[in-house]
């Protein structure tokens, strides 16, 4: 059983069609890479898969659990599906440790020992253990993005959905944040990542979606996409974001 | 001098006797419909922010009901009503504490509607994802950030409440003002309390108000 299977998903603001019979499947312990231009619906998409944007047609099943069924609890689907936002989305009116803790004492029903504990591995291990009495708005925005991806990790998540991780970062900050999601994958993590870094899609990346106008364009190995895209369309993107 | 002011008579046994009672009960009803009003103008807020229009409706008829009203009005109806529908009277220091928390949630709910839209929409987002539900998600993350950023204007708003309190006049209720208002009755000197009455007034309002201004640089959350 893939562990995200998305099937002939689409999605409609009014007449507006955002996403367009999109199909494609996460295997446990892959990572895909999601990329297209602005306004193609891959943020959309990521987000349909924990059920923080509705769609109207078609099936996601995360881990067998479909996410837009009637009778899906989808607080606890997302429980254990952590995701990553553009803007980190950290608590600003929270430590960095009440950020790390709320879920897992508020969700998971930990011990504030316990949710410390971890969050306190957690921490150190993306390097921000130095700010944990901090608050979100004294770090910068990669450590800001590595606290929001130990957030996540303290839930023990079967999978992370990353949605353009770095895009709202300084250049000299990316890469920072990069190292941490490498890192995560090399570990075996099932990751699904909105991004256009192109490297870091090379480096870890099982296979790469191109998505354009709401339609998955290209679905294929990493190999196969940075060698020769099949679609008129990709070659241009990746021609021009690969040229700078 | 024309105005012949005389003060005198203000001695502290007058003022324990009479005026202390009406402050200490405009100071409770100030506080009784401050918290009152906050929580249910945060159900209101809450409602009409909901995307079901069965909530979002009658919650918006009741707040623009309200501010459409002059408060004195409301004071009046409710304390009148409220014998004619259930049989027996409420007492004026009850039925004010009821209105005022009734007719001031109205404001404070649009002042928490202001504060909740002032919350990114990714908050609530980052709450979902965490596996929060609704209720969680408001509670522990977007109500204390809306409280905290605006906790100025509820405080400025409560100032403008403890002001409107002199208004339980109408329905004979024991405030300051009618403390002095006695006193001034009874030593034939209206002039020199409601003076008096006005400068209390000031000086509880004004120190208040500054308040709020060294609360308001305190409390910033760091972004």
């Amino acid at each position: 059983m893939p562990m995200i299977e998305i099937k002939n998903v689409g999605k409609w603001y009014g007449d507006f069609n955002v996403l367009a019979d999109c199909t494609t499947q996460v295997e446990k312990g892959e990572v895909i890479v999601v990329c297209g231009p602005s306004g193609s619906g891959k943020s959309t998409l990521i987000k349909c898969v924990n059920g923080l944007e509705p769609f109207q047609k078609g099936e996601i099943l995360v881990n067998g659990t479909s996410v837009g069924a009637a009778g899906t609890n989808l607080s606890k689907l997302r429980a254990h599906v952590g995701m990553v936002f553009q803007h980190f989305e950290l608590f600003p009116h929270m430590s960095i440790t009440e950020n790390l803790t709320i879920g897992q004492i508020k969700v998971l029903g930990r011990s504030k020992d316990e949710a410390i504990d971890k969050g306190m591995k957690l921490l150190d291990r993306v390097g921000i253990k130095a700010h944990a009495n901090k608050f979100p708005g004294q770090l910068s925005g990669g450590q800001q993005q590595r606290v929001a991806i130990a957030r996540a990790l303290a839930m023990d998540p079967i999978c992370m959905l990353f949605d353009e991780p770095t895009s709202a970062l300084d250049p000299e900050m990316i890469n920072e944040v990069l190292d941490v999601m490498v890192q995560l994958a090399k570990e075996g993590m099932t990751m699904m990542c909105v991004t256009h870094e192109m490297g870091f899609a090379r480096k870890v990346a099982n296979r790469v979606i191109f998505m354009d106008q709401g339609r998955i364009v290209e679905d294929a190995n990493k190999e196969e996409f940075f060698g020769t895209p099949r679609s008129e369309r990709a070659q241009q993107f990746l021609a021009k974001i690969l040229n700078h | 001098m024309i105005l012949n002011l005389d003060f005198a008579f203000l001695t502290p046994e007058v003022v324990s006797g009479y005026v202390v009672k009406g402050l200490i009960f405009s100071v409770q009803l100030t506080l009784v419909a401050m918290i009152g009003g906050i929580i249910l103008g945060t159900v209101l807020a809450l409602m009409r922010l909901s995307s079901r229009p069965w909530l979002v409706m009658p919650a918006a008829a009741y707040v623009n009901a309200m501010r459409s009203i002059p408060l004195v009005m409301v004071i009046l109806w409710f304390f009148l009503l409220i014998p004619l529908l259930s049989g027996k009277p409420l007492g004026a220091e009850m039925s004010a504490m009821i209105t005022f928390t009734l007719f001031e949630a109205a404001y404070y709910s649009e002042i928490m509607r202001a504060g909740i839209q002032s919350i990114p929409k990714g908050q609530v987002g980052a709450g979902y994802a965490l596996g929060m539900t609704y209720g969680q998600t408001m509670r522990e993350i977007v109500l204390p950030q809306a409280f905290r950023n605006m906790l100025p204007v509820l405080l400025t708003q409560t100032i403008i409440l403890f002001q409107d309190t002199s208004l339980v006049y109408a329905i004979g209720a024991y405030d300051l003002l009618k403390g002095f208002e006695i006193a001034g009755k009874n030593f034939n000197r209206p002039v020199e309390t409601y003076l008096v009455a006005a400068a209390i007034y000031f000086i509880i309002c004004f120190s208040l108000s500054m308040l709020v201004k060294k609360l308001q640089q305190r409390i910033a959350i760091i972004r």
